[in-house]
Order: C-alpha cells, then sequence, then structure tokens
C-alpha cells in the first residue's frame, strides 16, 4: 500500500544506525581485519591471508570442539523441548495456582549465568553439595570433574534446570490462546488425550515452538559461563565447547589471529543454521 | 434421538444463590420433543448460554434434573451424553484434511473404514464440500470451515441432539442465506433434535418449529413464530420480536374498551378487573394512519425502507411506530392512527392477559 | 465546503481496489457507500480519508488540492466497525482524547465532551472504563469520540456491525439524528441495503471497486441506473427473468405469453427484466398480473415476514411475502408478478425503463 511518504523518519532512526554501527560492525569488521594478519602484541601485524582459516579447517581441535557442541546442542533440545511441553500441558490453566507456577517457573530465568554455574558446581559437591552426598550416599562413584559422562550429565541438567521453564512458558502461552471450544468439540468428539495432544494443542503450538528451538539453539551453541564455571571445559577437553576453546584460544594462548578467524566461522555457523530455522519457520507461516 | 426433559432445573453461578436475581437461570421445567428443531432467543446474558452448556454437559445445574430419554444425565460427562454441538468460531482440526475431519467422530469410536468412507462422502455432498475432501483444513475460509464442524455433526447418526451455539456470527453476510437455508433442509431431511441459540431473531425464527425467548434468566413465551408475532405473552417478546418492536400504551381496561392517551380503543375480547400497570400492545403493523379515524397523532419522520414506511410518530407524549405500505401516500392532514382491534393485546404487568 | 474526488484510482500490486472514481460529496450530507464485502467501500473511504495515496487522481476538499496530505493534516474522524476506544481511560477521558491532543482548554474540553455524550446519551457512564459498558454503548463512545472533534469530515465504515440486531435499531435511527445536529459531511459504509434507507440522504452504491450509480438513497434504490445497482441495492437480490417482446405480446418462460400492457412501448427484442422479492405475490393480485412457476426450495421466517426461496428454471428466486407462511418444500408454485413492479434492462445490463410504480413513487 503507498504510504504518505516523509524522510523526516530517517532522521529518527539514525541514533539506532550509530549505535549498531558500533556495537556490531565496527568490531565485526575489527575481528575480519585480525583474521587476516598476525600479531604479536604491541601492534605490530603481518599479513597472513586464509593461512588462519586453513589451519583452522584441517585441526582436529575445531572439529572436535564443534562436534561436541552440535552434541551438546541436540541433547538438551531433545530433552528441553518434550519436557517443557509436557511441563506446560500440567500447568494449572487459570486462578490462583495459575499465578504462583508462572512465578516460579521463571525463577531460574532470573538467576545469572555464573550463580547458576555456581550453585551446580557447589550442588554437585561430594563432601558439602547435597546432589553429590546423596549420589554417593546410594553408591555412586560420582565426580564430575573426573568422569567424562559424569561432567556431560552434569552439564545437561544443569542447562535443562536452567532453561526448560522458558520453553514451557512460550509452550504454554501457545496452550493458553486455544479457545476452549476446541477441547468441547474433541469430548464430543471422543478424541483421546493423544489425539487431543496431536491435532489440537500440537499444531497451535507449532509457531512458538519453532521460536523456542531456535532461542534454545543459538543460545545453548553459545554456551559458555556455567560448564565454565562447573567443568572449566574438563576432564580433559571432554566439556571444551566452541566458546570456551575460543577463549581458550584467545586469551589463554594469546592466538589472536587464528581466534578471530575461528569467531568468524562460529558466526557463519550459527548465522546458516539460523537462517535454516527462519526459511522453515516462514514456510510454517504462510500454511497456516 | 432422544427426547430432552429438564425437570425442576435452575442455575445461579454463585455458590449460595439467596435470591431469584442470583440465579443466571431461573427455574424451568420443559420437555424438548424428539426430532423438533427449537431456538433458544434472547439478547446477550439472558441465560441463553448457560442452558445450552447444561444441556452439553459443560456445566452441572445448582438444581434439578436433565434426563435424555427418561435418563437422568444431569452428572454424566459431555462425551458420555452422544451428542454433537457446532460453536460461535468454527471449530476444525486444521492439520487434518477436510475428509478427516469429517471422519473424525466415527474413527475415534472405531467405526469400520468402509463404513467411514461412505458416511463422510454422504456428508460432504449434504454440506456441498465433496470436491475438496482432500485438501488440508487450514487456510479455507470461515464459511467453509463452519460447513465442516457442521459436517462432524452431523456425521453419526446416532446423536442425542446437534445444538448449536450462534453458528453464523463469523459468516459473512450473504454467505449466511446459504448457511441457514442448509440447516434447514438438513433438519427436514434427517429429523434430528437440534437445539440452537442465537439473538438473531431471523436465524431463530426461520430454523425452529418452536422458539424458545428467554429474557433475564426466565423463558418467557415458547412458541411457533407465528405465535410469538400475533401474542406476544410478554412485552418483552413484543419489543424483541419484530423490527420495530410492539407498540406499548398506558391503558385503563374497561370491560371490551382501553382507555389511552388521546382516547379509547375496541377490544375485541372483555376483560374482568386487572390489578397492576396496565398497558396494551399492538405491532406497527397492525396501526393505520388515518384522516379521521382513531387517535391523535404528530408524525415526527417517516423512514422509507423501500417495501414499506416506517412512521415514527408521537402521541399524547408516547412514541409510536406504524408501518405503512410502499405505495401509500402519506399526506399532512393523516393526524389520526387506527388501532386494529384484532390484534390488541392487554399486558398487565409486562404478562399478557386473556379475555373473557 | 465539499469533497471531491477526480478521477482517484487505486491499484495495490496490479491489483484495481478502486476503478477511477469521480465523487462530489456537500457538505451537511449524509453518504452511503452500498456494496458487498470486498466492493471497495473501506478502500474508498481510506482514500477520502487520506490513509492512502490514491494511484491516479485527486482530491480536493474545500477547493484544495489535498492529495497526499497525511490524515493527521486533516480534519478527519474515523469510526471503525470494532469498536476502538482506549481501555484504561474513563468515557469522559476517551471522548476528550482528541481535544486534548488538538490543545483546546480544560474548559471547553469540559463543555463539549459533556454537550456530546448528552446527545450520544452517555451522561451516566462518563466516568466508566469502556470494557464495562455495553456494545452499544461502546460504540456509542467511539462515535462520540469521532463527533467531538467538529470533524468536517466524519467516515464510519459499518460501525453497527458487531453489535446485536436490537442495538443497530435503536442506533439507526439515532445516528441520523446525530449527523443532522453536526453539519458535517457523513459518509457511512455498510453492507445493508435497509440500513442505506433508513439513513436516508445520498447512496453510492459500489460494486467490484467501481462506483455505479450515486444519487439520493430513494431515488437509487426507486430507479437503478443497471442490473448491478439493482443487484447491489436490494436484500435479498433482485430476480432477474428474461422476457421477449413482440408487438403487443410479452413472452417468457418458454412458451408462456401475456399482454405487454405497460411495457408496449418498447421496441421488440429480448430484455432481462427483474423485479424485487416483495413484489411477488403467491395469489393473483390483479388481472393484468403475469404468471410465473416455481419450485419451492425452502421458506424463512423473519418476524412478521416470510422470504420464499425457490427455483425458477434453474435460476434463484426469492420472494418476500408479509404475515407467516406455511408451505411445503419442493411442492411447485404458482407465483404473479405485477407488470407495474417490473424493471427493464438491456442485454448489457443498462436500465431500459424503470418500473412503473417507481416513475410515480
Amino acid at each position: 500500500m503507498d504510504k504518505t511518504v516523509n524522510n523526516k523518519a530517517w532522521f529518527l532512526v539514525l541514533p539506532v544506525l550509530v549505535l549498531v554501527a558500533f556495537s556490531a560492525v565496527i568490531p565485526l569488521m575489527t575481528v575480519v581485519n585480525y583474521s587476516v594478519q598476525d600479531t604479536f602484541g604491541n601492534n605490530v601485524f603481518f599479513w597472513a591471508g586464509l593461512e588462519w582459516f586453513k589451519d583452522l579447517l584441517s585441526s582436529d581441535r575445531m572439529w572436535n570442539a564443534l562436534g561436541r557442541q552440535l552434541a551438546f546442542s541436540t541433547i538438551i533440545i531433545a530433552i528441553e523441548i518434550p519436557l517443557g511441553i509436557f511441563v506446560a500441558l500440567h500447568m494449572p490453566k487459570r486462578g490462583f495456582w495459575a499465578s504462583v507456577v508462572l512465578v516460579l517457573m521463571s525463577l531460574p530465568l532470573l538467576i545469572p549465568w555464573n550463580v547458576v554455574g555456581t550453585i551446580w558446581q557447589i550442588f554437585g559437591r561430594v563432601d558439602i553439595g547435597l546432589l553429590g552426598y546423596v549420589l554417593d550416599a546410594i553408591g555412586i562413584d560420582y565426580n564430575y570433574t573426573q568422569n567424562t559422562f559424569h561432567a556431560w550429565a552434569t552439564v545437561i541438567v544443569m542447562d535443562v534446570w536452567h532453561w526448560t521453564s522458558l520453553v514451557a512458558l512460550l509452550a504454554y502461552a501457545g496452550l493458553q490462546s486455544i479457545p476452549d471450544a476446541y477441547y468441547q468439540a474433541a469430548k464430543i468428539d471422543q478424541a483421546s488425550r493423544w489425539k487431543v495432544f496431536r491435532y489440537i494443542e500440537l499444531p497451535k503450538m507449532a509457531g512458538v515452538l519453532m521460536i523456542a528451538i531456535l532461542l534454545r539453539f543459538m543460545d545453548s551453541f553459545m554456551i559458555y559461563t556455567e560448564p565454565f564455571v562447573v567443568t572449566g571445559g574438563g576432564p580433559g577437553n571432554a566439556t571444551t565447547f566452541l566458546s570456551i576453546d575460543l577463549v581458550k584460544m584467545a586469551l589463554g594462548q594469546f592466538d589472536l589471529g587464528p581466534a578471530a578467524a575461528f569467531s568468524l566461522m562460529y558466526f557463519l555457523v550459527i548465522l546458516l543454521i539460523s537462517w535454516v530455522f527462519y526459511t522453515i519457520m516462514t514456510n510454517l507461516d504462510k500454511r497456516g | 434421538m432422544a427426547k430432552i426433559t429438564l425437570e425442576n432445573l435452575a442455575h445461579s453461578y454463585l455458590p449460595n444463590p439467596q435470591s431469584q436475581d442470583d440465579y443466571a437461570l431461573k427455574q424451568l421445567d420443559h420437555d424438548w420433543d424428539d426430532g423438533a428443531a427449537y431456538a433458544l432467543l434472547g439478547s446477550s446474558g439472558c441465560g441463553k448460554s448457560t442452558l445450552l452448556n447444561i444441556i452439553s454437559g459443560l456445566l452441572v445445574p445448582s438444581q434439578g434434573r436433565i434426563l435424555f430419554d427418561g435418563q437422568d444425565v444431569t452428572r454424566a460427562p459431555t462425551a458420555e451424553r452422544n451428542i454433537a454441538q457446532v460453536f460461535q468460531f468454527p471449530v476444525v482440526y486444521d492439520t487434518m484434511t477436510v475428509h478427516d475431519n469429517l471422519a473424525f467422530p466415527l474413527r475415534n469410536r472405531g467405526r469400520d473404514e468402509a463404513y467411514v468412507a461412505e458416511r463422510v462422502n454422504e456428508i460432504a455432498q449434504m454440506i456441498g464440500m465433496e470436491h475438496m475432501l482432500s485438501r488440508k483444513a487450514r487456510g479455507l475460509t470461515a464459511d467453509a470451515k463452519q460447513k465442516i464442524s457442521l459436517g462432524r455433526g452431523m456425521v453419526r447418526k446416532d446423536v442425542n441432539a446437534l445444538l448449536f451455539d450462534e453458528p453464523l456470527t463469523v459468516i459473512d453476510p450473504h454467505m449466511k442465506w446459504e448457511l441457514r437455508t442448509q440447516l434447514k433442509k438438513l433438519h427436514q431431511d434427517f429429523g434430528h433434535t437440534m437445539i440452537y441459540v442465537t439473538h438473531d431473531q431471523t436465524e431463530a425464527l426461520t430454523f425452529a418449529d418452536k422458539v424458545v425467548v428467554m429474557y433475564d434468566g426466565r423463558v418467557v413465551q415458547i412458541g411457533t413464530p407465528e405465535e410469538l408475532f400475533e401474542r406476544p405473552e410478554h412485552t418483552f417478546v413484543g419489543y424483541f420480536i419484530g423490527s420495530p418492536g410492539m407498540n406499548l400504551l398506558p391503558a385503563k381496561i374497561d370491560g371490551n374498551q382501553a382507555l389511552v392517551p388521546g382516547g379509547t380503543v375496541a377490544l375485541t375480547q372483555g376483560y374482568g378487573p386487572l390489578a397492576g400497570n396496565i398497558q396494551i400492545g399492538v405491532r406497527p403493523e397492525y396501526i393505520r394512519l388515518s384522516r379521521d379515524e382513531g387517535l391523535p397523532v404528530t408524525i415526527r419522520r417517516i423512514e422509507d425502507v423501500g417495501r414499506h414506511k416506517i412512521i415514527r410518530a408521537d402521541l399524547m407524549g408516547h412514541e409510536i411506530n406504524i408501518i405503512a405500505p410502499e405505495d401509500q401516500q402519506i399526506t399532512p392532514d393523516m393526524t389520526r392512527a387506527a388501532f386494529d382491534p384484532a390484534h390488541i393485546n392487554v399486558y398487565a404487568d409486562d404478562w399478557r392477559v386473556t379475555g373473557r | 465546503m465539499s469533497l471531491e474526488l477526480k478521477g482517484v484510482s487505486k491499484v495495490v500490486d496490479g491489483q484495481v481496489h478502486i476503478h477511477p472514481t469521480d465523487l462530489t460529496l456537500e457538505r451537511g450530507t449524509m453518504n452511503v457507500l452500498l456494496g458487498p464485502t470486498l466492493s471497495g467501500k473501506t478502500s474508498l473511504m481510506r482514500l477520502m480519508a487520506g490513509l492512502d495515496k490514491p494511484t491516479q487522481g485527486r482530491v480536493f476538499w474545500k477547493g484544495d488540492n489535498v492529495t497526499g496530505m497525511r490524515v493527521q493534516d486533516r480534519k478527519v474522524a474515523m469510526v471503525y466497525q470494532q469498536f476502538v476506544n482506549y481501555p484504561a481511560m474513563s468515557v469522559f477521558d476517551n471522548i476528550a482524547s482528541p481535544l486534548r491532543l488538538m490543545g483546546v482548554s480544560a474548559v471547553d474540553i469540559d463543555a463539549r465532551v459533556r454537550e456530546t455524550a448528552e446527545m450520544m446519551k452517555l451522561t451516566p457512564m462518563l466516568q466508566r472504563k469502556p470494557l464495562e459498558l455495553s456494545g452499544g454503548q461502546q460504540q456509542r463512545c467511539a462515535l462520540a469520540r469521532a463527533l467531538v472533534k467538529n470533524a468536517g469530515l466524519v467516515l464510519l465504515d459499518e460501525p453497527l456491525a458487531n453489535l446485536d440486531y436490537k442495538l443497530r435499531e435503536e442506533l439507526r435511527v439515532e445516528i441520523p439524528r446525530i449527523f443532522e445536529a453536526s453539519g458535517a459531511i457523513f459518509v457511512y459504509a455498510t453492507t445493508e441495503p435497509e440500513e442505506a434507507l433508513l439513513l436516508g440522504g445520498n447512496t453510492a452504491a459500489l460494486w467490484e471497486g467501481r462506483l455505479t450509480q450515486f444519487g439520493p438513497t430513494p431515488h437509487v434504490y426507486r430507479q437503478p441506473a443497471s442490473a448491478t445497482t439493482a443487484r447491489v441495492f436490494s436484500d435479498p437480490p433482485m430476480n432477474f427473468v428474461t422476457m421477449e417482446k413482440r408487438g403487443d405480446r410479452l413472452s417468457f418462460d418458454g412458451g408462456r405469453e401475456a399482454d405487454a400492457g405497460l411495457l408496449g412501448s418498447l421496441p421488440d427484442g429480448q430484455y432481462q427484466t427483474g423485479f424485487r422479492p416483495n413484489h411477488l405475490h403467491l395469489s393473483q393480485p390483479s388481472a393484468d398480473a403475469l404468471r410465473f412457476d416455481a419450485t419451492l426450495v425452502v421458506t424463512e421466517l423473519t418476524g412478521s415476514e416470510t422470504f420464499i426461496h425457490m427455483d425458477h428454471h434453474g435460476e434463484r428466486w426469492v420472494g418476500l411475502m408479509h404475515g407467516v407462511h406455511d408451505l411445503t418444500l419442493g411442492q411447485s408454485l404458482p407465483v404473479w408478478l405485477e407488470p407495474r413492479h417490473v424493471y427493464v434492462f438491456a442485454a448489457d445490463g443498462r436500465l431500459v425503463t424503470p418500473a412503473a410504480y417507481a416513475i410515480a413513487a
């Protein structure tokens, strides 16, 4: 539709454009700049071309971190989405308890990442932590600093604890938008509980669930603080995910060039996967 | 099909109703005959949805019983009542095809596929959707979706009753014609017991054999369209049915004459002594403008509605409406209004009284 | 003061929403835009208001070219089908809101709000919130907000469509009264011919984005310029039948004949004739009435009238009869029509001669 054209609007968006330029575009360009050069500090640079990228693509270290990262994201999405739906389905729909449950559910989302890590680090300790103590008492030799499986389990359970309520809240919002008439009609049609879920609740939640998956994917793909606090990436490199690896490389070893190349690749991977999600979502919308 | 009996039924949304005013549905005894088409007509908040929800099993009444063919179902859940319902907004299963939507109630009841396919085709033909059976329901227009809801209601042959809750609300005006006509035809062809809730008089009167008019939680009249028009039992029915509604004038009744502002009006019946607030009611259709006959009126406004004229007039400070034929010339010397005695009803405290 | 559209058209993504339209609305007139859903009523209103810019053509307000001027800079008020009020504000503040934006003094605001509220029968509810009001009162509040601005142009887009019919009936009577007191140009979009007739004033009939006729409402109703206008301005729609006139004989229905009578002066040829549903009779009304045979499809009842849907040689006809008629479905039905009620259209739909009764009225 042709709206009345008014160029004043450009002045109104200008502050945002400046802000975005300084906060995103310029830093990104700096990273691009670093990724094609070598430096030993003191602002002395040597041209390296695509060297870092070639190195990176042939390095096992990067591929292993990427593999762990994908495995982690897949596992937590596979747990959090069904679990979140399950929780949402069992939340009270209205009344006093609905508000109480909503507040309780949002609590984990309000806790800062490093605090979440610290909570679980202590929680899992065998000497003073409730979880560690209980597991030890029932005869499980639980030690997340030594045992790879235990480390993974701890990091995953921690993420599930932290983020399932986000999925549940989104799914809950989707469920709330279903008019009562649908449930009434399903009763009249003698639809089973499973069919009510499959043909009424799931289709109505599809939109928000796609958003939940996208959010959880992007967020978990960038996870850093919690595993860093709990396991520090260990034992060995067992829980060294992409961002932890990146920080080790950039700050631990001060390899700025390779680290810059690394972050660009990282950025492109997230962009690519997000784009795939976005395309799927808009197609879903069109069908709806 | 079943006969539905309401026994001593009443409902209040409050836990401890004290007075009559606390009841959303005041006490009611009524039989819904097997195979008849009823309309529940009233403005919003009159209790018609409460009554429908009690019949469908969404609400348990605070008092009284509801029987399907003599069997008490007051506390039975919806699924056990074997009813079908069409809602205000179309309820379809978006991810299923039209065919699967129609087949859904049958498949859930474990009917074999051959029967399902046969029945679905039959219903699709009835609702005129046989050419789009394999389409997904998502993305269809509101009236197509509402037809599917309707079809899903009709697909089982053994339903006790079909309930409609203002089913044409979201339908485009020019499509209402078609669906209204189709519904009526379906009833005539299949003879389900049908209860249709609406606030629209045309929908109610067109659809139903018997119209149940509700006002303020009470059933004020159950009657054929003709009865509601000619002999409204309550002044609300007179007002609600007809457009414009019935004229009411304060009156004193003296045998077979009514004393009203501006003069007397003849009645065809005699009345005994009446107590309370006495009014006479006469429909705009039964008043004639005249030069020399009837009560003195001043014409305020003439509205030409095409097929007839609505005359808004003043009779000694009371506004009355008169309907005049399309080709009648209204001249300034028409200063009187004559009431047709055969169509005058007498009301005491809003309820119609019969003469001797 | 007038609003003038000169050759205004609207094309969106290659689709024509409004064909080039010339229309002049004079000050102090009620103008009804009548047409079915998607006929272009809302598009035309948006062009009048300045919410959209015409693809071609110009809009004049009091003789000034205002094409492309923003809606904020024009004195326009609009009321929509949905009841649009500020839910957090009282009725008083809702009505006062446009005046506050215009910077009117508090004393004037109070006086004008109270005056408008009185006119709209909202005085007892001034301190309540819109959601505590009935649908009719909510819409009256929206109307009051539109009127209080003293806008020169008030646009009403199916304002009563979401109300119960009894409330609609009451507001339909009120709106012309309010309008008469205001002196603005009113534009009122509706799909219902009866509403147009009740509102009076002028009617612009719209069909598929085209203005088919504009004139005083009773005139457009009784003398539609084309079969299209007649179809738009008739609910249920006008019935049509093909007739052939030869000398002083009329033939129709593949074999029936009648004396041409009133239609005798027409040149010989084939015509599309039309008549309104309320002019059909179930018994012979006069000696010269034309007889048709139809099959009854279904009957519908309003309070005092019966709609009779029938099939006439494959064409759907509707009759509107006074009183309650109970007829058996599927029966064949003789129906009569008086020649004075027959409109004659040429093959291209143009009106050849209006019905005799309409010329007399």
